[in-house]
């Protein structure tokens, strides 16, 4: 789980830096130009396909233990239920990994379907620059993220990611072992102010179009 | 002060089980066992059954009392067990509910008697140094930094009662066990065999059914020993390095 | 009969060493077709059973706890004794064993108390290496601390929890020896009768406490290892599940019971608070190392503390009078257990007492605050310090010595003893006496051993701090592992033994009898009632001081409270499930003979010596007046039958090595 979720942070703030092209004032040159860099170039198509397997590892992976564990918690459940972390921990998101994990899921699936499924069908519109062809991804995103209703659901869904960051970025520490006493309030903070900035960040952007365009 | 307990009764593993409610009258001074022998002579005085639960030492040290008290293992006192917890805790008028330890691993025996021995096994499987008697050198021969020995004292501390799996919500057992393999793998005379400990301890671990951690870390706060979750950190750093190593 | 204590001859110092090297042998291969059942998973039996195991006997070890490491050895906090003279203070193992025997107040065997001080030292090397974080100082060498009655620092420590990390390294060392094969392992099982075939020891009978089974169980010897009966009293610091059942059915086949009035009443426990309490709880004697102890001067101060108008801290430093430091000058507050327990019953008789029962005395440590403070300023550099300033840092250290004990004690009682002294007054704590064993630690019984506080060898009249741990694992780390051998070389050539023996039968018929007999009574009165009155007849009669008239009352009190037990007692549930509360009704059974046999000794006893103090023999200042010309010897009572006043055997003690004086602590 750590390993996986370790990589899909990275990931993250690659994408999040992407996206970012986003908000240009440029009809979206941009960003489909850093589209058609992302899905034509060699290593990051490599790269690509090992997002898509740590993905559905880390999915898998969570599911299972999540099964397992609420096996090994048997059928009875106390009748007053009361969760106390450590000191500075968030318990209850810990306990909910596996919910937030699956919301997150679904918005994945609708996610690639909206835009990455499209461009890879293609059947998006093209657009030229200095001669050449690129998809132009950028239509379909402002057509989303125009609509409210996706506005919500993205925003919504940036809230599930960063919480389940929040957990999730100190955790992967704690399960490769590296706590300490020294590091680990360092660890924790970065993971929280990590956290913040890619469920703001990935959630300004439909606020701010839908804000400009709509 | 008057309280009404929400007792679990269960007849042993394979009855369903179900709560039962019973007044008592308590007073401030009295641990909560205390309170339970007053109930239980109630029972026994109108020929009924009494309740079973487990105690011995009632000095918080054996880790033989085992419940879990209104939805916490141990009850609402931080690093307490329920033997140490004082009646004061509570009010007039309060209801309290009584369970067992709830865990696949640890199944009821009758009422909130669980059965442990999963923990025994653990150890048996690797929570030892293989030293026999008359083969040791002289006690100072092996110097442990101060320290070192206190850390070490910090995770051999666990009295074993298992409220880590009752608190945790994958009723996992990572702190019991990280906090033996933390022990002796701190010191200097137990790093020797850590590789093959921690690999047996988490196999057996995994064999008795407890689930995995997820870092909620409510093994910690519920811990009347107050262990670390640092031990599981560093259990983890001696699991991955044991993978990795090509020793036996 | 002559009791035969098997002492090896030579001289003292060389006794062990020679009689090991001598005795007879079991080879590798022998050990393999042998088979010893350990009863009780303490520190004896756990380090008896590991290192049996290790020999590559067939070992079968049995704890009525859900696991071996619940034994009460757990709750030892003080520390363990050993003669390595770390300090540079001038100890020595003839030092260890001349103040134990002195300490036992000249009632145990010399050779016995010698061998245990010569192998304490390896105790501390083995337990080292089994990875018991015992303290450190800076540069990484082992602590010590010094404990009650000593002018010595020989005490090893793990903070206030040295019982529980010796018992986990025990209790690992048995856990290996599982893994290997070599220990089977029966938890929630209580032995309820031994098994003799030809006058041997070979089996027992256990009842598993979850099905509620009757088992049969043999073996080629039987070893107990089954702790104290300090629960005869009801209210004890021993565990709730402390009992003298394994010993006391040993004692029904024929062992004989050693000393059974030999009581330690520990002097720091935190005093009762009303009726329902169901057990003590000690403070560990360390605390005398830097808590003084004291009563008001005045009566009429401790009447005003006592009804709440006055506390501690409105009586002037000149109305304390700190009784032990003027009593005995030269050890202070760190008199041996039984003249510090016996001094604050006296302040207390003279209407001192400082808590409502009027059963109660000051610890302080405010002194020891202060001085600490004043050290630590000094080390920090710090000028002219204010008061709070030496108080806070003085806090500080004495949380860093006894931080566990101080929370304890706040939980319990919900004051904080940092700013207001400790109450504290003497409980029940351990029991001297115990199964009569010879030196190998076997009862009259061939085959079987004693270890152990069960059995009553090395304490004499009075054990001293940090003793009880090193006695445990002595017996079971490095005694029994080679007297086991003096019997089982014998019997290398017996087959294993058919549990469908004829005594097996019938010591099986005995326990299902009296077990139905119990559940069969259908009286009204629980259990628990039953325990509690006894339990007060034992202390007010055969508790800290004892009389001729007082014992014989308390014969007669307890004779009746057996007759009305077993008409009156209810016990709820049946055989064949869990039944804790058929479990205790058989134990206090037990307990309802053995406490008359206390008195019994009590009684036969015309003398005070350690723990056993009668009132018709005192000095003039109130100390304790032994008498060596009649009363140096073991008395070993035999059980004839229940009714019938038991056989004193005596076993007369010799002291060769130690003249025999008037125990001063002045």
């Amino acid at each position: 789980m750590s390993l996986t979720g370790l990589f899909l942070i990275v990931f993250l703030l690659v994408h999040l830096a992407g996206n970012l092209q986003l908000l240009h004032h440029d009809g979206g040159e941009a960003f489909n130009r850093y589209a058609k860099f992302m899905t034509t170039n060699p290593l990051i198509k490599t790269v690509s396909y090992l997002l898509y397997t740590f993905i559905l590892m880390h999915a898998i992976q969570g599911w299972m233990l999540w099964s397992k564990n609420r096996a090994a918690r048997g059928n009875q459940r106390y009748a007053v239920h009361v969760l106390r972390g450590a000191e500075g921990q968030s318990p209850k998101v810990a306990s909910r990994m596996g919910w937030l994990g699956t919301i997150i899921f679904i918005f994945l699936l609708v996610h690639l379907y909206q835009f990455w499924l499209q461009m890879k069908m293609g059947v998006l519109p093209t657009v030229e620059y200095d001669g050449v062809t690129v998809n132009n991804l950028y239509l379909p995103v402002k057509e989303a993220y125009t609509d409210l209703g996706f506005v919500i659901f993205y925003v919504v869904s940036m809230y599930v990611v960063g919480v389940h960051l929040w957990h999730g970025f100190q955790s992967s520490f704690q399960t490769l072992g590296l706590n300490h006493r020294k590091y680990t309030p360092a660890i924790r903070f970065i993971g929280k102010a990590y956290s913040i900035l890619v469920a703001v960040g990935f959630a300004l952007i439909p606020i701010i179009f839908y804000l400009r365009y709509a | 002060m008057k309280l009404t307990l929400k007792v679990w009764r269960q007849k042993d593993a394979k009855d369903k089980g179900r709560f039962e409610t019973h007044q008592v009258e308590a007073n401030e001074h009295m641990s909560f066992l205390e309170m339970l022998d007053v109930m239980n002579e109630q029972l026994v005085s109108e020929k009924k059954e009494p309740v079973a639960f487990e105690h011995d030492c009632r000095e918080g040290i054996c880790g033989a009392c085992s419940m879990v008290i209104n939805g916490q293992p141990h009850g609402p006192q931080k690093t307490t067990t329920t033997c140490q917890l004082h009646m004061r805790h509570f009010k007039d008028g309060d209801t309290i509910y009584i369970e067992p330890f709830r865990a696949k691993g640890f199944p009821v025996i009758k009422d909130l008697v669980v059965d442990r021995s999963a923990f025994d096994r653990i150890i048996q499987a690797g929570g030892f140094i293989s030293v026999s008697t008359g083969q040791p050198v002289d006690g100072n021969a092996l110097l442990v930094p101060k320290d070192v020995a206190s850390k070490a004292f910090d995770a051999a501390a666990c009295i074993g009662c298992g409220a880590c799996v009752a608190a945790c919500p994958n009723a996992s057992a990572m702190l019991f066990v990280s906090a033996k393999v933390s022990h002796l793998a701190l010191l200097p005379q137990g790093k020797v065999e850590a590789t093959r400990r921690v690999r047996n301890m988490v196999r057996q671990m995994d064999e008795e059914g407890f689930g995995n951690c997820s870092n909620v870390t409510a093994c910690e706060a519920e811990c009347p020993k107050g262990i670390s979750i640092e031990n599981i950190a560093r259990m983890n750093r001696e699991y991955l390095c044991a993978s990795f190593s090509s020793e036996e | 009969m002559q009791l035969e204590g098997k002492i090896p001859p030579g001289q003292l110092a060389e006794k062990w060493t020679q009689y090991k090297s001598t005795m007879p042998l079991v080879s590798p291969d022998n050990k393999r077709r042998l088979d010893i059942i350990v009863v009780g998973t303490g520190l004896a039996g756990a380090s008896a059973a590991a290192s049996l195991g290790e020999l590559g006997y067939n070992v079968k070890v049995f704890t009525f706890h859900d696991s071996p490491r619940r034994a009460h050895s757990i709750a030892a906090q003080g520390g363990i004794n050993a003669a390595k003279n770390y300090r540079n203070d001038g100890d020595s193992v003839y030092r260890l064993f001349y103040d134990t025997v002195k300490g036992g107040d000249y009632r145990s065997r010399e050779a016995n108390v010698y061998r245990l001080s010569e192998v304490s030292a390896n105790i501390i090397d083995q337990c080292v290496a089994q990875g018991v974080p015992f303290a450190r100082e800076y540069g990484g060498y082992l602590d010590n601390r010094s404990f009650g009655g000593v002018q010595v620092q020989r005490t090893f420590y793990a903070r206030g929890q040295t019982g529980q990390q010796l018992l986990i390294g025990a209790y690992q060392a048995m856990s290996r020896q599982v893994s290997l094969g070599n220990v089977t392992l029966f938890n929630r099982h209580e032995m309820l009768d031994v098994v003799l075939i030809d006058g041997k020891a070979r089996g027992i009978i256990a009842r598993n406490l979850v099905t509620g089974e009757i088992e049969r169980h043999s073996a080629h010897c039987v070893i107990l290892a089954t702790g104290g009966y300090g629960n005869v009293f009801y209210l004890s610091t021993n565990a709730m599940n402390c009992n003298v059942t394994a010993a006391w059915r040993a004692v029904k086949r024929g062992a004989f019971m050693a000393n059974p009035c030999f009581t330690q009443i520990h002097p720091t426990c935190i005093p009762q608070y009303g009726e329902y309490q169901s057990k003590l709880t000690l403070m560990s004697e360390s605390l005398r190392n830097d808590g003084r102890v004291w009563v008001p001067k005045k009566v009429e101060d401790a009447k005003a503390i006592r009804e709440g108008r006055k506390t501690a801290n409105d009586i002037p430093e000149e109305d304390r009078d700190y009784y032990l430091e003027r009593r005995y000058p030269a050890f202070g507050n760190l008199v041996p257990r039984d003249v510090a327990s016996r001094a604050a019953k006296v302040e207390c008789d003279a209407g001192k007492g400082i808590v409502p029962t009027g059963l109660g005395v000051y610890l302080d440590f405010a002194s020891a605050i202060a001085r600490y403070g004043k050290s630590k300023a000094h080390s920090m550099g710090l000028e002219n310090p204010d008061a709070d300033t030496i108080r806070k840092l003085g806090e500080e250290v004495v949380e860093e010595k006894y931080g566990n004990l101080f929370e304890m004690y706040e939980k319990i009682t919900g004051e904080n003893p940092y700013k207001t002294p400790m109450k504290i007054y003497p409980a029940v704590h351990y029991t001297m006496g115990g199964l009569w064993v010879d030196y190998n630690l076997e009862t009259n019984v061939p085959g079987l051993f004693a270890l152990g506080e069960c059995n009553f060898s090395d304490h004499g009249a009075n054990r001293l701090g940090a003793s009880a741990l090193m006695q445990g694992l002595a017996d079971g780390y490095f005694v029994i592992p080679y007297t086991v051998g003096t019997f089982l070389s014998k019997e290398i050539r017996t087959p294993k033994f058919s549990t469908d023996a004829p005594e097996f039968e019938e010591a099986e018929k005995a326990v299902t009898e009296r077990l139905t007999k119990l559940l069969d009574n259908n009286g009204s009165q629980s259990v628990e009632s039953f325990h509690r009155r006894l339990g007060k007849i034992m202390w007010e009669y055969c508790g800290m001081s004892r009389n001729e008239e007082g014992l014989k009352k308390a014969m007669g009190l307890i004779r009746e409270l057996r007759e009305e037990y077993h008409k009156e007692v209810y016990v709820p549930g049946s055989m064949n499930e869990y039944n804790p509360e058929l479990e205790k009704a058989h134990r206090v059974a037990d307990f309802m003979e053995l406490g008359e046999l206390m008195c019994l000794d009590a009684l036969s006893r015309n003398e005070s010596c350690g723990g056993h103090f009668r009132e018709e023999y005192q000095t003039e200042e109130g100390e304790a007046l032994r008498d060596d010309k009649n009363y140096a010897y073991v008395a070993a009572w035999e059980w004839t039958d229940t009714g019938k006043e038991p056989r004193l055997y005596k076993e007369p003690l010799k002291f060769e090595a130690v003249e025999l004086k008037t125990r001063s602590y002045k």
